[in-house]
């Protein structure tokens, strides 16, 4: 998981075409946005009830203290969040609802659960770009057969890891976490999920609890032994299944897929560039594959798109993927990657300007789908 | 821009008579009077000015040195011509843009909202800052095999050779590119560098960077002689970026030089001069003019009462600093100098990672800083310097409305 854990869903659900209601006002009618007064006490909100599509805030922070403002969905889970809005400040921010109920919660001090208004959304959005939505749908297909495959692999693991084999569970914990880390934007979009699963030693907080993989990596790695370590792996097969079942239920936006490929390869830079990620077993190669793998997945789904709106993106995309593949290819080993611990400085250098050549086109197809 | 003739006689002039000879190295040489009277442009003055990025020089060599610097080398990380071609103009759209005040591309706000925005945004709301945008291709981007360009290296683009004393890190030197941002706001000049290197992502990559936060030369003989951290003045007697005659000489490269589309380019030379500041400071004060070769206090060459005051070598110990980078010590060899003091924090051991960061331009390093460098090979400041980090980059041309940076070479 990142270092920083973004507000978990905030990341993934950018709504799509936000820019609707912008410049070039292709909403189709979108109202007016819908002012929400902050203060320290209360907060307004100018309507309760919404067509189901894009919807336009302008939330306004008449109080003393800085506010942020959240979307909820059911469960508390972030539609979209908007932090650090200064007292005598406005904001601007859209979301993409669907029907159902939600709230809106100003938090003034930024902190606690906030003040919460109920709204609700009805109707069916327009339909969008049939290949988008053929794109999205396929990702949906993608994303569940990943899950499966981590969670297949994690209970090979787990079982290993309480038999005692310490041997056997370091040969299957880097495959285990593939699946995981080719999909793991999605499963950061639960923001209760990422740090049960996959919380590293230094980026906890004081009084939360580590469970999850590098729990065990430690203990694998480090420790030499997983005694007592049984609860945390039926946790870690707990938490899949719980993941794994939450997939159906969600609604994949192609804006949203194309900000997960970015994320996918910030997980690169900052995790696995570094060496942070997997602190005791550096099976960070492993990661950084499935990572590329998964943006990959996007590239490929999105392309038809990206091809009709911006060819040269499309083709620069091509070419830089297979730049960081084949630089990683030399790094294979048996089945998996060498170890990170062994990659010099000189090296690491070369991976990261690979990524960062990807990286830059990666963060500009979710725009250019947006056009 | 630099004031070239075209733009010299325009608005208010500023006047002053100006002391000739510059010397070089790390601090001054000596003034051997010849009085030249000439303009200043007043677009050089404005604080929050914007210097002109098209013309027949570069802007950033004779331009009026700014306040702040961040220097970047980069490395070309394709084997694609094209793709370096490409690069370089969008550099060369984007420098323009930033040195006029203006964002890159569509700006930082107001964009899509799905899309991060062109420009990064740090700039936003701060005025063009004086900010210049200098390029060099160093040796190695005209190796064999890479771009074509074996047969278009200039003979005056040569490996610097090793000079007593260098401890080079290669980490620290060299690169295919190098990028100097100027800038009177160290911001505006962090903020172009920055864009610079994200437009070049997959083309080009950081090699090193360093910034530098007080100028050490002056190419302005009316404004005061800025101190570098030794605390004595450093460029008293430097080319004035007014002085075309000076500069056509010493400074700008011409067709006739070996390498045609290097004409109306400059050669820079960098160098990371570390300081060993702690054990400077403890030697004596008559000890510290000794070594330097002027007063502390003036800034006047030892013998001699005032700043400007002609330098008598005689006066000066045989290792002393002015003399030996004195032009009559170095067959006339003058360069202009645009360096900056820098602090890079501690390096560990408590003692402070600071020194100069030596900028010079010439037209030919061989007759230059090659030559004034191999002459301060006994210099008796050495004992307190150390060089780190070096290169050489052939700048080219100033761009022509419509042109990019390094057509002369490319095209």
């Amino acid at each position: 998981m990142p270092s920083v854990r973004l507000a978990g869903l905030a990341a993934l659900m950018i709504p799509l075409l936000a820019a609707c209601g912008g410049t070039d006002d292709a909403g189709g009618g979108a109202a007016a946005a819908t002012a929400i007064d902050a203060t320290d006490t209360a907060c307004e909100v100018g309507r309760t009830e919404f067509p189901a599509g894009t919807i336009d805030f302008k939330v306004t922070n008449k109080g003393s203290k800085v506010t942020e403002v959240y979307v909820y969905g059911p469960g508390d889970k972030i539609m979209t969040e908007r932090e650090n809005i200064g007292p005598g400040t406005s904001v601007d921010f859209t979301v993409q609802l669907d029907a159902g109920k939600y709230q809106i919660a100003c938090k003034p001090g930024m902190v606690g659960d906030g003040i919460r208004k109920d709204i609700t959304v009805t109707g069916r959005a327009a339909a969008g770009d049939p290949q988008l939505a053929k794109a999205a749908a396929d990702y949906k297909v993608y994303v569940t057969a990943q899950v499966d495959d981590t969670l297949a692999r994690t209970r090979e693991f787990v079982k290993a890891v309480k038999d005692g084999d310490v041997a056997q569970a370091k040969r299957l914990y880097a495959p285990s976490r593939l699946g995981w880390e080719s999909v793991e934007p999605v499963a950061e979009s639960f923001g209760d999920l990422d740090p049960r699963i996959d919380a590293r030693e230094a980026d906890l907080e004081e009084g939360q609890e580590w469970t999850g993989w590098h729990k065990l990596e430690k203990a694998l790695w480090k420790t030499g032994s997983v005694k007592g370590e049984e609860a945390t792996a039926d946790r870690l097969v707990k938490d899949l299944e719980e993941l794994r079942s939450r997939i159906p239920a969600l609604e994949f936006k192609p804006v949203n897929m194309a900000n997960g490929a970015k994320e996918l390869l910030d997980e690169i830079s900052t995790g696995k560039i570094t060496g942070e990620e997997e602190a005791f077993s550096h099976t960070d190669l492993a990661d950084f594959k499935a990572n590329l793998d998964g943006a990959q997945k996007v590239h490929e789904l999105l392309k038809p798109v990206v091809q009709a709106k911006d060819p040269a993106l499309a083709v620069t995309l091509d070419e830089e993927f297979g730049k960081v593949h084949s630089l990683l290819a030399r790094y294979e080993k048996g089945d998996g990657y060498v170890s990170y611990d062994t990659v010099g400085q000189d090296e690491r250098k070369k991976l990261s300007d690979a990524v960062n050549g990807l990286h830059e086109p990666v963060s500009r197809i979710a725009g250019v789908i947006s056009r | 821009m630099t004031a070239g003739p075209d733009t010299a006689g325009g608005g208010r002039v500023s006047r002053r008579r100006m002391l000739g000879l510059s010397g070089a190295g790390l601090l001054v040489g000596a003034a051997a009077g010849a009085g030249v009277d000439r303009a200043l442009a007043d677009h050089h003055e404005t604080p929050g000015g914007a210097v002109p990025f098209h013309g027949a020089h570069q802007a950033g060599i004779a331009t009026p040195v700014q306040d702040r610097l961040h220097f970047a080398a980069f490395d070309v990380v394709t084997e694609d011509r094209d793709r370096l071609v490409r690069l370089l103009k969008e550099w060369t759209a984007a420098a323009a843009a930033m040195t006029a005040g203006r964002p890159v591309g569509r700006g930082a706000v107001g964009g899509v909202a799905e899309a991060p925005p062109d420009d990064t945004g740090e700039a936003l709301g701060l005025p063009p800052s004086r900010l210049t945008l200098t390029i060099g291709f160093g040796a190695s981007l005209f190796a064999k095999d890479r771009f074509g360009l074996q047969d278009r290296r200039p003979p005056a683009l040569v490996d610097l050779p090793h000079f007593p004393g260098d401890k080079l890190d290669p980490q620290r030197s060299d690169g295919d590119i190098a990028v100097q941002a100027c800038a009177d706001d160290p911001q505006v000049a962090v903020h172009a560098v920055r864009n610079l290197a994200r437009i070049g992502f997959g083309v080009v990559s950081v090699r090193w960077s360093q910034l530098g936060f007080g100028k050490t030369s002056s190419t302005t003989p009316d404004a005061q002689t800025p101190r570098n951290l030794m605390g004595f003045k450093d460029g008293t007697a430097n080319i004035p970026g007014t002085d075309d005659d000076l500069l056509a000489k010493h400074v700008w490269a011409a067709a006739a030089d070996g390498a045609d589309w290097m004409a109306g380019g400059s050669y820079l030379v960098a160098r990371r001069i570390r300081m060993h500041i702690e054990t400077w400071d403890r030697a004596s004060l008559a000890e510290q003019e000794q070594i330097i070769g002027r007063d502390k206090k003036e800034g006047a060459p030892l013998g001699a009462r005032r700043e400007h005051d002609p330098v008598d070598l005689r006066r000066l110990a045989a290792d002393a600093h002015v003399r030996l980078a004195h032009p009559d010590s170095n067959g006339g060899a003058r360069i202009l100098r645009r360096g900056y003091s820098f602090t890079d924090g501690s390096d560990g051991l408590g003692r402070l990672d600071a020194g100069l960061f030596f900028l010079a331009y010439q037209r030919d390093p061989r007759t230059g800083f090659i030559r004034i460098q191999r002459n301060l090979a006994g210099d008796s400041l050495n004992e307190y310097l150390q060089h780190v980090g070096s290169g050489l980059w052939a700048c080219p041309p100033g761009v022509r409305r419509g042109g990019y940076w390094g057509d002369t070479l490319f095209r």
